[in-house]
């Protein structure tokens, strides 16, 4: 019996008994490193964001800016300076303590001229860093700027520890609730609760990050029982599997993932204002929403979360109008449409919406030529060298209005106007003023069709029931756990 | 023999070092930046010229590819631009994985094929034969992937025997690894114990058919004791030719099944590495498949050499 016992454990593993302390999280990527300070891929703060590294402010699950190693702040000199006051008895994983010095090292190195951070904008407007003492630390910008705050929340500004700064890509030390312990490459990141953690303690003994690609295979380890939980479920297809079963919750949330017809405004036909707008009329969001999404992403009339507070809702401002576009494509000298390529990047949410797209366009005369590509290739020629008609990609950086305020970027939308409200809203310290900035941003683009506003990319999760405080929204990418734990006492 | 090495060293270093040659132009006409990757939509053009010195792709092609043959002359492969660890690292990781698998699949294939094959063709004709080779038919129509899914379906999901995906690390425990990879292996082994069954029947009717058979058979010994004991060396020569080419193909070949299985394996690693333009990874990989291809090769030669005598003798 007792033979029969021993062989049962060895070959199945322990029987699992009562709830997981151990949370094992699915992600459809694979992070490259585990140094967020580097590089710009989300992959990383997926993993790392608010576990491992923590940030002066914190970012949380409804995009607020909430303390965190910064317990409190002033704003002085006009908004100029502020004066961040930092939390006592904060140690490093590596058990280093963390104290003005670390926040001073941490910036320095990423405005440094060898820094490779991705966010590198966020701290040249730094001029000055000083130290008042080891609890309180005043930051000085050449103009006020109101985003800063929320920017030095982001992964890319988190504080780092200088004697372990080098290594963090493969031996992450912070000062967050969860410490790294091993990563093994292509499988799984392990974290494990850390005992000396200064804020509240968190629920999960640790966690267990597992990096499964295909969707396919994402059903399978969810129903299996390895995944308790997929923060963003790459199939929306089976969503529904999920939904009829009492065993686990589906959450629909949204990311900040804008997902856009891009359109390249520098060369004809889309340099005419009124084909841009009869493409806008040709498109049928709720049609792309039901084929490509299953339903389960939200329309966007602009370039703006619909989740913000300061979002307005444009989606009526081009209403799907075959008739409208028709005219349109006739006043603009294309009476019988013209051919163009449509280069669509790897995610299945482009290639379905893709497809959707060339018919839509189709029915009013514009032959679209579909042309798939991988990411490395999309980035070669759509978004370095410009050579492109049309593409479709989901935006997932958060806040990334501005992009519109740069003529070399690759949508070559370059105007005036929309480039002193952008000039208006970096240097306003008046949060009223900032929201109808931000309004009139998102009326701008609109207005100019500068490109198909499709839909809000949705963040599905999908988790065992019971299990509490998962992110129900991506307003910048992060599963957070500290606040996870389980309720009812079975798995 | 000693001449027969020789020659076969010296064929084999020849092969390495054109191989090299193409990999490396072959990678160098690729569209795509590996930093512009990295960098993503938004990245600072600034931050991207630090990270191309850093990785050292701000020199010419030339010196790049001396670089990479003299690093790995010296046994040095790089360091990976996406995973920033030495590339040999990543490798040996990834073997780890994907040389146990193949030998797993391997011998569960050779230990299905062989005595299948044998059986078919010592009863050819039989219901057994017909029965045999039409599951063998059917093993070779259906993908592989397709019976990777519906193994987990069943096994995982409504059993809930085996985990669907993942695996564990040497570390954990040999048993729990060996479960891990179980269901792989014999995903990826009935293909291959289809094709090679139906090799090892058609080998063995052959050389029923040939004299020393007959004599065999003259001297008194039945239909099955003539195959095993005069018949299956020399049948064997074409399944060792077969098990040498599945060996490599499923070394690297392995990578829907991977994908499946979300296995850390080296065919996963070769294509990640090409989609994040992680080019060095791509170059060493392919460098080493295509070494263990050519040594393989070698190897099967020597078997041959060990099953029959004849060819020894130097031609």
């Amino acid at each position: 019996m007792k033979i029969i016992n021993l062989i049962i454990i060895l070959f199945l593993g322990w029987p699992s008994i009562g709830w997981p302390m151990t949370l094992n999280v699915g992600l459809q990527l694979e992070p490259p490193n585990l140094d967020p300070t580097s590089g710009a891929a989300a992959a990383i703060d997926d993993v790392v964001y608010g576990n491992i590294f923590e940030g002066l402010v914190r970012i949380n699950e409804f995009g607020d800016i909430q303390p965190s190693l910064s317990l409190s702040w002033d704003l002085v000199n006009n908004g100029k300076s502020y004066i961040f006051y930092l939390a006592n008895d904060v140690l490093f994983h590596n058990g280093d303590r963390f104290t003005a010095a670390d926040v001073k090292f941490s910036f320095d190195r990423a405005k440094s001229n060898g820094s490779t951070n991705a966010k590198k904008y966020i701290f040249k407007p730094i001029v000055d860093i000083n130290i008042i003492d080891p609890h309180t630390i005043m930051i000085t910008l050449d103009q006020a700027r109101p985003d800063f705050l929320f920017n030095i929340g982001l992964g890319d500004a988190v504080i780092v520890n200088e004697d372990s700064a080098d290594r963090n890509s493969f031996n992450p030390v912070g000062t967050g609730p969860f410490k790294f312990v091993k990563w093994v490459r292509g499988d799984r990141v392990e974290l494990v609760r850390y005992r000396k953690y200064w804020g509240p303690s968190v629920f999960l003994e640790g966690a267990n990050f597992k990096f499964i690609t295909d969707p396919l295979s994402a059903y399978t380890a969810m129903k299996a029982g390895d995944i308790d939980a997929f923060p963003n479920y790459p199939a929306p297809e089976n969503l529904f599997l999920f939904k009829n079963d009492p065993d686990y919750e589906v959450v629909v949330g949204l990311t900040a993932g804008e997902t856009i017809l891009a359109t390249n405004n520098r060369n004809p036909p889309f340099d005419n204002l009124l084909v841009r707008k009869a493409i806008a009329h040709a498109i049928d969001r709720s049609e792309l929403i039901d084929g490509a999404m299953f339903g389960n992403a939200v329309p966007i009339g602009s370039h703006f979360a619909p989740n913000h507070p300061d979002y307005i809702d444009l989606t009526g401002l081009f209403p799907h109008n075959l008739d409208e576009a028709h005219k349109l494509l006739l006043l603009a000298g294309y009476p019988n449409g013209f051919n163009v390529s449509l280069k669509l990047p790897p995610p299945i949410y482009a290639r379905r919406t893709g497809e959707l797209i060339a018919s839509q366009l189709g029915r009013v005369g514009i032959k679209v030529k579909i042309e798939n590509m991988e990411w490395a290739q999309w980035i070669d020629q759509v978004l370095i060298n410009k050579n492109y008609d049309l593409s479709i990609v989901s935006h997932v950086e958060p806040m990334d209005i501005n992009i519109y305020a740069n003529p070399n970027y690759y949508f070559g939308y370059d105007n005036d106007d929309f480039k002193k409200i952008i000039f208006d809203i970096e240097s306003s310290t008046d949060a009223i003023n900032s929201s109808q900035l931000y309004k009139l941003a998102q009326k701008k683009i609109a207005d100019d069709a500068v490109n198909g506003y499709l839909y809000q990319l949705g963040k599905y999760g999908v988790w065992k029931a019971g299990l509490k405080g998962m992110w129900a929204n991506y307003p910048i990418r992060s599963n957070d756990l500290r606040g996870v734990y389980f309720v009812g006492g079975e798995q | 023999m000693s001449s027969f090495l020789l020659k076969k060293i010296i064929s084999l270093i020849i092969t390495l070092f054109v191989a090299t040659g193409v990999i490396f132009i072959l990678i160098e006409v690729v569209p795509g930046d590996p930093v512009a990757f990295m960098m993503g939509l938004s990245g600072s053009t600034e931050a991207a010229d630090a990270l191309r010195i850093e990785l050292g792709l701000n020199v010419g092609p030339w010196a790049r590819y001396v670089d990479w043959v003299w690093g790995m002359v010296n046994g040095n492969f790089g360091i990976s631009y996406t995973y920033r660890v030495p590339v040999i690292e990543l490798i040996r990781e990834r073997a780890l994985v994907s040389v146990p698998l193949t030998v797993y699949a391997l011998f569960l294939s050779t230990a299905i094929a062989i005595p299948a094959g044998l059986i078919s063709a010592s009863r050819r004709g039989s219901l057994v034969d017909t029965s045999f080779m039409g599951v063998a038919q059917l093993g070779v129509a259906i993908p592989n992937f397709w019976f990777a899914i519906l193994l987990v379906l069943f096994f995982s999901t409504t059993l809930k025997l085996f985990s669907a995906s993942g695996f564990p690390g040497w570390d954990a425990g040999f048993l729990i690894c060996l479960k891990a990879l179980t269901l792989p292996a014999i995903s990826l082994a009935l293909p291959q114990a289809a094709i090679l069954s139906r090799v090892m029947r058609s080998s063995a009717l052959e050389v029923m058919n040939e004299d020393y058979i007959r004599t065999a058979r003259a001297k008194g010994l039945n239909k099955n004791q003539a195959l095993l004991r005069h018949g299956l060396r020399n049948a064997m020569i074409p399944v060792l030719t077969i098990l040498g080419l599945q060996f490599s193909f499923l070394l690297a070949g392995g990578i829907i099944i991977e994908s499946v299985f979300s296995l850390p394996g080296l065919g996963r690693l070769v294509f990640q590495s090409i989609v994040q333009r992680d080019l060095i990874v791509v170059k060493s990989i392919v460098t080493l498949l295509v070494f263990s291809v050519v040594f393989i090769t070698f190897i099967v030669d020597l078997l041959y050499a060990a099953v029959d005598p004849r060819l020894r003798e130097g031609n």
